[in-house]
């Protein structure tokens, strides 16, 4: 294998899963640490000067960094980085001093279609640099999906208005109540760019007998949920069937649960472990007393004169066909009816553009998606972005804001003059740890403890009121816990060949035996002449040659610790334990990283 | 120094043994060696010779003396008998366990002040008596605790750390060994375990008293120009007569050997070595030859490693004295006290 490229931005990147994982690249590790120092407001302002919404996000993310996490492949279970980050929000001071403040306007005016987090990520990069944001909502207040169709048990009001007044207070302004029905009005009124961060709005259907005559008490699960965030319904029938099995269909039934449902059940199609929705939001479920019933197709709802009495199923098993591929067929048990009040369909989200008129410039592909650059976040039309749901269907919120920071690189370019199409390089900082013979500026010490859980709300309270938060996040004493498993994977292991004397000192120490030192060779050859097996061909081997026997050094960075007792145990200093800190670049990232350094 | 504990979390696939145990099992505390040490490896070594062959870590005696050699017990086999002694005593306080309970494995670890100056004597009669041992000597040529001085396997002529000219013989624990009718005799190089942990794994198989010198550079005071224990030195001087593998009935310790002529050694106990010649002259079960071996190309200055010597037929200091199968310590006063009976037979026979 040739030697590892360390200077390469994307090599210690990839070493920190999380962080890589991450859709805005948010430095987790560095914020983790920041939380154990107990430096609340400085571990809050890395998140959100990377994803815009920490408190939010803290509660609600889908947490693509957890399943990545390295701590999952050496015990039981990742560090729990998501509620960690709303402990960061929870104990923060004011921080409204630190937050940049608008720039003198450059008299560029920029659209954002939409008030939910792609929309408010791009304006909250852009305003500080001088452009005139105004930011259109069909809802009265700004959050989007966020504050629409995540319950109140889940994410208080009082955090989203928290966190959208912090990027609302930057000099933007918001048209709430104000649906855009026209693409071709808005070209009109001249802005220097529109943004789209519209979302994906509709609720698929569940087209199937019945559905039609007991149209009363079928109700489309995000359209449900939306009318209960703003108060239209506060009661549903006492036996309630949630079909889907998505998140979306975990709010729904949670959210039934309080509304008056007592019997309230979710059935899917597919089996429940290959159910959308994330585990830990399937376990509150379960929690709550609602089963989930799986492989059973709805095939009819049934009526009595248009008064829903229950929906009948079809029961289906999973069959693999030679490639792997999973198809539902029925199982040959009878059909069964499952009587209700009421049913909540979740089984997906559409995107609608019915505003865009087809004269705008905007091309649409076969799905009736928006064409769009998935770097630049471009359309068709050149003054016209998209970003979050809008741009490529329903994701999370976490990608939301890392479109809205790509979007709005792109509009600060092309409005600059520049090609939008040449991404600048992220900046990155690498630097020793090292403080004295065997100290280092990060705590090593490598914690045993187990994945700490996170405090709820005593059921019977939770399940009377609506707006009761459910989870109660960590306190500190958990945070602390919780905060040590991190295994600070963005602290690297950098060896330098020419001082290594070859003494075997590393490899006898590394208690996880991740280095070797042999002849070099083909890595799938290498990968088997390891000291421990290598069997995540997707986790790097960081190769050096230049020994003085001829061998190289080949370290396998799948389990590594980065607990640095190849530093303390290395006499020559070869191994050297440092911190690599990549900055993503914004719009006007030059003024952002200099604020960076000083955390 | 090491401040913190090394972590308890393992490799997760990590191999395990017959007992169901990974090699991470077969530690000790962390090691308060400095760092680099030669010695560190040769633990690590122990280690891994114990591993495979799924040894019962509480049928060790680990049993030592005084030095940096002789702290190293504390690093490995954490769960095993062990005996710090007083300085240079080590073959005496092994020897006495031994008698005492023939059952345990012994494994005694001293270095190049501890066994070459104060205990040279000591040393010497346990080797000479065959104590069934594995008798390591942690061979630095300096004495590293007391900041470097030359100990006596220094070798005439090679340089101190200031610069300083050894103008004293040096003494050579293998030719001695081999002298004294050690019946496993080894020299091998911390920094090439593929040599050392067969040899230690072959060496704990041999019944009778096997020794292997291993030289192990001081990081702190013997690993500079002039030294002739640095990493550098012994690497370019390095003349390895043959290679083994152990076979312990299942797949060998180790492989990656370039073929050679393979020659197979049955012990007494059964167990076998696999000898893979590097020297196509050298005869391992020839005392003689492998001291004149040695000694031509000492004067060359080539460090002769690998098995050196090893008497298939050995017997040891229980076989002498016709000692009971059973451990001397686990004899009870029945069986010790023949009764007034004899005693009165014995009386009779001598009046």
């Amino acid at each position: 294998m040739k030697p590892t490229d360390i200077s390469a931005p994307d090599y210690f990147h990839k070493v920190v899963d999380c962080q890589w994982a991450c859709p805005a690249h948010t430095p987790v590790p560095e914020y983790i640490r920041l939380i154990a120092e107990g430096r609340y407001s400085d571990a809050y302002m890395i998140n959100w000067r990377s994803n815009v919404f920490p408190g939010i996000l803290g509660r609600t993310c889908d947490r693509p960094c957890e399943p990545a996490c390295r701590r999952g492949r050496i015990e039981e279970n990742p560090v729990a980085i998501c509620r960690l980050k709303r402990v960061a929000a929870d104990f923060k001071d004011d921080i409204k001093h630190r937050l940049p403040r608008p720039g003198p306007k450059n008299g560029k005016r920029i659209a954002l279609v939409g008030g939910g987090p792609a929309s408010l990520t791009v304006a909250r990069d852009l305003a500080p640099l001088g452009y005139h944001c105004t930011v259109f909502d069909s809802d009265p207040k700004a959050g989007g999906m966020m504050r629409s169709q995540i319950p109140k048990f889940r994410l208080p009001d009082s955090v989203i208005d928290e966190e959208t007044d912090y990027i609302l207070n930057l000099g933007i302004e918001f048209k709430g109540g104000h649906r855009v029905d026209s693409l071709k009005k808005l070209l009109d009124e001249n802005y220097d760019a529109i943004f789209v961060g519209s979302g994906a709005p509709r609720g698929r259907e569940l087209d199937i007998p019945g559905r039609k005559e007991a149209a009363a008490n079928v109700h489309i699960g995000i359209e449900w949920l939306a009318s209960v965030s703003f108060g239209h319904i506060e009661k549903i029938g006492r036996r309630v069937i949630v079909l889907g099995g998505g998140n979306t269909a975990m709010d729904c039934c949670r959210t039934a649960r309080r509304l008056g449902g007592q019997d309230v059940k979710v059935i899917v199609r597919s089996g429940f472990d290959e159910m959308k929705a994330s585990p830990w939001e399937k376990e509150d479920a379960l929690h709550e007393d609602i089963p989930i019933l799986n492989y059973m197709v709805p095939v009819a709802f049934i009526h009595d004169n248009g008064k829903l009495t229950g929906v009948t199923f079809q029961k289906v098993k999973a069959e693999y066909d030679a490639k792997g591929r999973r198809n539902l067929v029925p199982s040959g048990e009878p059909d069964e009816t499952v009587a209700c009040d009421d049913v909540l369909v979740a089984v997906g989200q559409e995107n609608a553009f019915p505003w865009i008129e087809a004269d705008c410039g905007i091309e649409f592909d076969k799905w009736h998606m928006p064409k769009v650059d998935p770097k630049t976040f471009a359309s068709t039309n050149p003054k016209v972005f998209f970003g979050g749901d809008a741009a490529f269907g329903p994701k999370n919120i976490i990608w939301a804001v890392a479109h809205g920071h790509d979007a709005a690189l792109s509009i600060h370019k092309m409005l600059s003059g520049e090609d939008i199409t040449e991404r600048p390089l992220p900046e990155v900082q690498v630097s020793s740890q090292k403080m004295g013979i065997h100290e280092w500026s990060y705590d090593n010490d490598i914690s045993a403890d187990k994945r700490f859980k996170v405090p709820h709300r005593d059921k019977v309270i939770a399940l009377k009121d609506i707006r009761a938060e459910v989870e109660l996040g960590y306190d500190l004493k958990l945070a602390l816990g919780e905060a040590q498993r991190c295994l600070n994977c963005d602290v690297q292991t950098v060896f330098t060949a020419p001082l290594c004397i070859e003494c075997d000192a590393c490899v006898d120490i590394c208690p996880m035996d991740c280095i070797t030192f042999t002849q070099n060779g083909e890595e799938d050859d290498l990968r088997q002449r390891l000291k421990a097996p290598s069997p995540h061909h997707d986790q790097a081997l960081y190769i050096a040659d230049g020994l003085k026997t001829g061998r190289i050094m080949a370290k396998d960075e799948d389990v590594c610790l980065h607990c640095g007792l190849c530093a303390e145990r290395c006499p020559t200093g070869a191994w050297d334990m440092q911190k690599y800190l990549i900055d993503m670049v914004h719009a006007g990232s030059t003024c952002q990283s200099k604020a960076r350094s000083a955390a | 120094m090491t401040y913190i504990a090394k972590p308890k979390f393992h490799h997760p696939g990590l191999k395990k043994n017959e007992l169901g145990y990974t090699h991470r099992d077969y530690e000790g505390k962390i090691s308060t060696l400095c760092a680099g040490c030669g010695h560190d490896s040769i633990t690590a070594s122990i280690i891994e010779a114990c591993f495979e062959l799924s040894i019962e870590p509480h049928r060790v005696a680990k049993i030592s003396g005084i030095g940096c050699s002789s702290k190293t017990p504390d690093y490995f086999l954490g769960n095993s008998h062990g005996f710090n002694s007083v300085h240079g005593r080590m073959p005496s306080v092994l020897t006495g366990a031994n008698l005492a309970n023939r059952d345990l494995i012994y494994l005694g670890a001293s270095g190049d002040g501890d066994s070459a100056s104060i205990g040279f004597g000591q040393f010497a009669h346990s080797i000479r008596r065959g104590v069934n041992m594995t008798y390591i000597v942690e061979n630095n040529g300096v004495y590293g605790l007391t900041k470097g001085q030359f100990s006596a396997t220094a070798d005439r002529g090679s340089r101190s750390k200031k610069g300083v000219v050894n103008t004293d013989n040096a003494i050579d624990l293998v030719a001695i060994a081999l002298q004294l009718g050690a019946t496993f005799v080894a020299r091998s190089f911390s920094g090439d375990k593929t040599q050392l942990v067969p040899l230690i794994a072959a060496a704990i198989q041999h019944k009778g008293a096997s020794f292997i010198d291993v030289i192990s550079p001081c990081i702190a005071f013997n690993n500079h120009a002039g030294s002739t224990k640095s990493f550098d030195y012994v690497r370019e001087h390095n003349d390895a007569v043959n290679r083994l593998d152990v076979l312990v009935g299942r797949e060998p310790i180790h492989v990656d050997y370039a073929p050679g002529t393979v020659q197979v050694v049955e012990q007494h106990d059964g167990s076998r070595i696999a000898l893979r010649k590097l020297d196509a002259d050298y005869d391992p079960h020839d005392r003689l030859g492998a001291m004149t071996f040695l000694q031509k190309h000492a004067a060359k200055g080539q460090i002769v490693t690998g098995l050196l010597y090893v008497d298939p037929e050995a017997e040891d200091l229980h076989a002498h004295l016709d000692t009971v199968e059973t451990p001397l310590n686990t004899l009870d006063a029945r069986e010790l006290c023949p009764g007034s009976a004899a005693l009165d037979k014995i009386n009779a026979g001598l009046r």
